[in-house]
């Protein structure tokens, strides 16, 4: 006799859909990382001098940090040491020069982003998404340039920003996340190959959804992906960001950096759809994805809004944060993360209260099934100086199966007694009789399961744009169709 | 349209049901009676394929197929509806997002177009007058947060969309006030036609003053010890079930 718990099991054991490897030619350096590494991928670059520094800089304080032992391990996550010495720090697809336009990009490559349906020219013409496709570690095409380049929005390769647009990198680059600021944080520093680089002016409203997808191909790669979004006063920008990489026995490291900032009444809108290989059924495999972003709300009255659909990787280490400067500043973090198989996630939000008036809230949905483990780790801290600062928590947890585990660890920490806070948290479990009742009105078990998935997180997927959303309840094995209120 | 032979069903190798008879035709209302613990909510389980109750011999028709061998929900869709004693709560998905779902599933599988928003709306409006439900709860989540009378009602206003061949009302009357109980009456009722079969389970005859049967049974120990008209219930009433234990006692023994 089945029991609800095999039914749900087998809805949850769907294969990963992305795990192919795209057969191109990879140019790729030795594993291993040293100082000469670091100057291969800066000179590899044509990077300017004082990157390069950066760079060293950020190498050597992070060997520091690995001589001393000093991997943080305070997250809620089991794995074996990492080798940083047997990763590669550098793969790119071999072309000979820069392709000046999409018909100039590998048609292998461009069958590769199809099959995880992201046509780019499909979606340069119909959808008015303006997509950065990473494969690895280069920027292979960016769509939509010119149109953006009529507003003064620049939206490029990380690369290309640092040779066109030197001063705003340098102004900004590490100004949100320094390379002190946590051990993967450094790593990257050292090390990120490409990424992408957005800035709109002042006053310009972005038309159009600025969109990523990041891809990991090459073996034993690392991909460290580094992205810096400057929203100037009074500007608006909705940036989406999806990921995928092929299925292999050796888990793979992703370590990416983040840096958001937000002037005055500037808004960042930032998404993310993160559905790296998870590894197999028994938990081998699978990416680490131990990945920093953060933004500064600089500005008064701006607003940077993070949601994420986190449903990939062996092990998710990511605390996507806001720290709130400017008075009346607001900060939103939306997030849902699944595990399951042997899945871990430590995941959740800072949100850091210093100006006036300051505002946060926070909507944080766990799904654990099969032996997967997952936790919520968010900090809420009210300075001194932030008076009327005001938070609102919410963390949900839904178990599926017998075997999985949801934990909260919600830190506050109010040092100005004006501060409003309110936390919610309940933890539920989809039952037999949830699947019976549902049944017994003509609906499957299947379609039952993902009405109350999708139920359990709805309000974190409405603040996703259409496109995304889709892609989303896709993700979570939810269909849209007929969706009435 | 239904027929029970010789059903015996157990639960964790206690057996409830010890070979129940019965046979509905279209058309008519048939309650079922007795006391607490006798496998009254047993049987509509069963007769809904909850997967908890092992069905060790017997046989059930529906229409004149082997109802046995079908899922909970090739059931519902093919016409049995069975209004829980406990509804179910489902947090997070709205009543009528729940509703639309059921109705098209049932649609789709009798090679019905399915009904878009407009049209089910419109239906869901006509429905809900007849059990006078509160605009409301249809945008709440699916029974969460509902008082006991609104669960009730609920499920008759769910059987008034999904416009079952077979209703089974399991206790639907426990726990009502006197004009909820009538309100839920008055739903049953407009569902009575010739085409339409329904069974009545419950613990008083207080129901059956709204809903006249056709046929009342007495289940006892996993038995019907007595079958009769729409008196029967009122016997019932006045006798209570003490006497009943005599005379399947004497059945037993036969």
């Amino acid at each position: 006799m089945a029991t609800a718990t095999d039914k749900i099991q087998r809805l949850v054991d769907k294969e990963y859909e992305y795990g192919f490897v795209t057969p191109i030619e990879q140019e790729v350096f030795p594993c291993g990382l040293n100082e000469e590494i670091v100057r291969m991928i800066s000179a590899k670059k044509n990077e300017p001098q004082w990157l390069t520094e950066w760079r060293l800089k950020a190498y050597r304080y992070w060997a520091q940090l690995e001589r001393a032992g000093a991997e943080p391990r305070w997250a809620n996550v089991t794995y074996p040491p990492i080798d940083y010495q047997s990763i590669r720090y550098y793969a790119a697809p071999k072309q000979r020069k820069r392709p000046r336009s999409l018909d100039e990009v590998d048609p292998q490559l461009r069958a590769t982003y199809e099959k995880l349906g992201i046509p780019l020219r499909e979606q340069e013409m119909l959808a008015g998404v303006a997509v950065d496709a990473v494969f690895d570690s280069v920027s292979v095409a960016t769509t939509f340039k010119e149109k953006l380049a009529q507003l003064g929005i620049i939206f490029c390769s990380f690369s290309e920003a640092v040779r066109e647009y030197p001063e705003l990198v340098r102004k900004w680059l590490g100004s949100v996340v320094p390379y002190t600021d946590n051990f993967f944080a450094a790593l990257n520093s050292a090390v990120f190959s490409d990424g992408s680089f957005v800035y709109v002016p002042k006053g310009v409203r972005c038309p159009m959804e600025l969109s990523t997808y990041f891809r990991i191909n090459a073996a034993q790669t690392g991909q460290f992906e580094r992205t810096l979004i400057i929203a100037d006063e009074g500007s608006y920008v909705s940036y989406l960001e999806g990921c995928t990489a092929p299925m292999r026995d050796e888990n793979q490291l992703h370590a990416a950096v983040v840096e958001l900032i937000a002037l005055d009444n500037a808004t960042i809108k930032y998404s993310t759809i993160q559905n790296w290989y998870p590894g197999d059924k028994e938990g081998k495999g699978g990416i680490y994805n131990f990945v920093t972003k953060r933004g500064k709300c600089l500005g008064k009255n701006s607003k940077i809004s993070w949601t994420q659909v986190e449903t990939g990787s062996a092990i998710t280490w990511k605390y996507p944060s806001c720290i709130l400067v400017g008075d009346n500043s607001v900060g939103e973090f939306y997030s849902v993360a699944i595990t399951n198989n042997y899945q871990q996630a430590d995941t959740g939000t800072k949100m850091i209260h210093i100006g006036k008036n300051t505002r946060s809230t926070i909507i944080s949905k766990g799904i654990s099934a099969g032996h997967g483990q997952n936790t919520y780790r968010g900090l809420v801290k009210i300075t001194k100086s932030a008076d009327h600062a005001r938070n609102y928590s919410q963390c949900d947890s839904l178990l599926l199966g017998d075997q999985c585990g949801a934990h909260t660890f919600p830190y506050i920490d109010v040092q100005n007694p004006t501060a409003q806070m309110e936390h919610e948290a309940t933890t539920s479990k989809i039952g037999e009789d949830q699947l019976f009742y549902c049944q017994q009105r003509g609906i499957s078990a299947e379609d039952a399961v993902s009405m109350i998935v999708n139920g359990f997180c709805k309000e974190v997927i409405r603040e996703l744009p259409m496109e995304f959303a889709v892609e989303a309840q896709k993700l979570l094995g939810i269909s849209l169709e007929g969706a009435v209120g | 349209m239904l027929e029970i032979k010789n059903l015996h069903v157990k639960v964790e190798d206690k057996e409830i049901l010890k070979g129940v008879s019965l046979k509905i035709n279209a058309g008519e209302v048939h309650g079922i009676m007795g006391p607490n613990g006798s496998g009254k909510s047993t049987l509509a389980q069963v007769l809904a394929g909850r997967e908890t109750y092992e069905v060790t011999s017997g046989e059930v028709l529906y229409r004149g197929k082997n109802l046995l061998t079908m899922t909970p929900e090739e059931r519902a869709r093919e016409g049995i509806f069975l209004a829980f004693q406990y509804p179910v709560e489902i947090p997070g998905v709205s009543n009528l997002y729940f509703l639309k779902t059921a109705l098209n599933a049932i649609r789709r599988h009798r090679g019905l177009p399915e009904l878009d928003a407009m049209d089910f709306l419109a239906l869901v409006r006509e429905k809900m007058e007849l059990v006078q439900m509160d605009e409301s709860l249809l945008h709440r989540p699916v029974n969460d947060g509902f008082s006991g009378g609104e669960k009730k009602r609920n499920e008759i206003f769910q059987m008034a969309v999904l416009e079952p061949t077979l209703a089974i009302l399991d206790e639907t009357d426990s726990g009502l006030d006197i004009d909820a109980l009538k309100i839920v009456a008055r739903g049953v009722n407009s569902l009575r036609s010739d085409e339409r079969a329904i069974l009545l389970i419950t613990h008083y005859q207080r129901l059956l003053d709204y809903v006249v049967p056709d046929r009342v049974h007495v289940l006892y120990d996993g038995r019907i010890v007595k079958s009769g008209g729409k008196e029967l219930a009122l016997e019932l009433e006045n006798r209570g079930y003490g006497w009943l234990e005599e005379e399947a006692k004497v059945e037993v023994s036969r």
